[in-house]
């Protein structure tokens, strides 16, 4: 199959997730809610008010991360480098734990307390990150990967302290937020969230061509024209802001980020051109798919989202692995 | 003298606290292929990465057709001089055709699909090269010989007039060297590229070129003609090792072979 006709393909099916989706739950909707829009019929309400925004929320982020995961692969030269690796989850976790550990409230602008303390958090951990590339900019992206892995254990060892001296409703909130969910989304939620992820993401997408010349190594796409370091540090900071504000509405969901560009490279190529379209929509689709999973499987309970993901998305990636190694000595 | 294509005034470079080029100095003519050499650590791979601004010097200044690098953007830099690096073995997930394309970079728009004039360039570079019938296939899977003649496609493809390559025929085999220098000899010969290229090949590709440049510990150690350089005495004093000279190398050059103990 053809690279545009695939994409078109993952386009028809995330289209066709978000259709379906909403209408799927505990409470058999009809059809006929489609054309309710603003009806104050049960069946409305749970339709527009509850299952359409958590599904647009799930599909937002999961794009977002996606996509930060994408970019942050080709930046970094590395297939397991994410915004995640380099601190901004444990940073957004770590500014949880400290307001639930020490009951501070942080409201601003209708942002919940959470919200706030956990894109605060994010934000640290990426300004240090940026500060140590200014500061040392000889430094080398595995050495900036390495930097991330230490602030990711400094950021946990804090995040355990204010657990273990908290009292065991504040530790349960901790823990359940660093679970992810999207049980408390709504409308503002997708509302606050998507102008974040669209600004990163046309930031992203409109360096495509870029990313694939800092794929292949900074001195070829120096030498093919990219002003390679603003370049790195406009991709890195767009991204790393766009992925703060995903956790900070639905948690740091794990595996998506990091596994979607795999396995949309599988099935588009390398080309960034594709590959972020591609990775967007997969993301997407997969963490709506992954939500209404954690909406369904212990019902009528509900399973946080981020428990669903690894779960149902590692196996996948596995099969699909063993297939391109399967495919490829068929051909050699 | 024919006209400056590139000049290097007083150039040094530090890294660290290692200085790594120290007051070098050279002009490279319309046209003209010169080569670079000397022995390990002498900074020759830094003085190519300072020629296409890569690497910026600590003191001195690179001109590009008599206008100084730091007055030129990148994407216009990209226009006029194509750099193709040191072999790198690492993973490339492109096909041989994208991975040329991207050589199109400083001329296309962030969305804009490749022109016709592009492709043109594309198909025009992979001929070149020969890499037309491995346009399919992925870098990575490739031998040495096929990924530096891709690179070499996509630094033509980028339509620059300067070309720089770094140990272009290292880790070659015989036939993947030869190929290479003979296209480095076409293009150098029919289409005029000005080349500059660091080797620590003293036989083919020093002979291929019209002038030399022998780097020591940062320092310009002798420039001339190959003919000059190729000489027992400037060679052992740019390698610290011992030289013979045999008739019978390319354009009536000596061949040069290191001198054993007891030889």
């Amino acid at each position: 199959m053809k690279t545009p006709l695939r994409l078109a393909v993952l386009g028809g099916l995330a289209a066709l997730t978000l259709a379906i989706v909403p209408l799927v739950g505990r409470q058999a909707l009809p059809f006929s809610v489609l054309l309710d829009f603003g009806g104050s019929d049960p069946a409305a309400i749970i339709f527009w008010q509850i299952r359409v925004p958590r599904a647009l929320a799930a599909f937002v982020g999961g794009a977002g991360l996606a996509l930060g995961g994408a970019v942050f692969q080709a930046i970094f030269r590395n297939p397991l480098a994410t915004p995640y690796t380099l601190g901004v989850a444990s940073g957004a976790s770590l500014g949880v734990a400290l307001v639930s550990r020490f009951g501070l409230s942080l409201v601003v602008i209708g942002l919940s307390t959470t919200s706030v303390a956990a894109f605060a958090g994010a934000m640290v951990a990426v300004g240090v990150v940026w500060a140590l590339t200014r500061l040392r900019p000889e430094l080398s992206s595995t050495t900036l990967l390495l930097a991330g892995v230490a602030m990711n254990f400094f950021f946990s060892s804090v995040i355990l302290f204010a657990q273990y001296t908290a009292s065991l409703g504040d530790s349960y909130r901790i823990v359940r937020w660093l679970m992810g969910g999207l049980g408390g989304v709504d409308m503002g939620t997708v509302l606050r969230m998507a102008p974040v992820v669209a600004l990163g993401g046309t930031v992203v997408l409109w360096q495509a061509r870029k990313l694939d010349l800092l794929a292949t190594g900074t001195e070829i796409a120096a030498s093919r024209g990219v002003a390679v370091a603003p370049t790195r540090t406009t991709l890195f900071l767009a991204t790393s802001v766009m992925v703060g504000g995903v956790v900070a509405a639905c948690g740091p969901v794990g595996f998506v980020g990091m596994m979607a560009p795999h396995i949309c490279r599988l099935l588009v190529g390398s080309n960034h051109r594709v590959l972020l379209p591609a990775s967007i929509l997969f993301g997407g689709a997969f963490l709506v798919l992954c939500d209404t999973a954690a909406r369904l499987v212990i019902f009528p309970a509900e399973l946080p989202v981020g428990v669903i993901t690894a779960f149902l998305g590692a196996p996948f990636f596995l099969w699909l692995l063993v297939r391109q190694v399967g495919s490829a000595s068929a051909r050699s | 003298m024919s006209e400056s294509r590139i000049a290097v005034e007083d150039l040094s470079v530090r890294i660290g606290e290692a200085e790594i080029l120290h007051g070098v100095s050279l002009n490279v003519g319309r046209g003209e292929f010169l080569t670079v050499i000397g022995p390990n650590g002498a900074g020759k791979s830094t003085l190519l990465r300072c020629l296409d601004g890569i690497l910026v010097p600590s003191h001195g200044r690179v001109l590009i057709d008599e206008r100084p690098l730091t007055e030129i953007g990148r994407r216009e830099l990209a226009r006029t001089v194509s750099y193709v690096p040191q072999p790198d073995a690492g993973p490339l997930d492109y096909t041989v055709r994208s991975f040329v394309e991207m050589g199109r970079f400083p001329h296309v728009n962030a969305w804009a699909a490749l022109t016709e004039a592009d492709a043109e360039a594309v198909t025009h570079a992979m001929g070149l090269t020969g890499v037309a019938e491995l346009a399919d296939r992925s870098m990575s899977s490739l031998s040495g010989g096929e990924r530096q003649r891709a690179s070499i496609a996509a630094a033509l493809a980028q339509g620059g007039s300067i070309l720089l390559l770094d140990e272009p025929t290292s880790f070659l085999d015989y036939r993947h060297q030869v190929q290479i220098l003979d296209l480095l000899d076409r293009l150098h010969d029919e289409s005029g590229l000005t080349i500059v290229a660091v080797t620590h090949d003293l036989n083919s590709t020093v002979a291929s070129s019209n002038s030399v440049l022998a780097l020591k510990g940062g320092k310009v150690a002798a420039t001339g003609n190959p003919a000059e350089l190729l000489d027992t005495d400037v060679l052992s004093a740019i390698y610290d090792a011992n030289f013979r000279l045999i008739e019978g190398g390319h354009r009536g050059l000596p061949l040069v072979l290191p001198a054993r103990n007891g030889s």
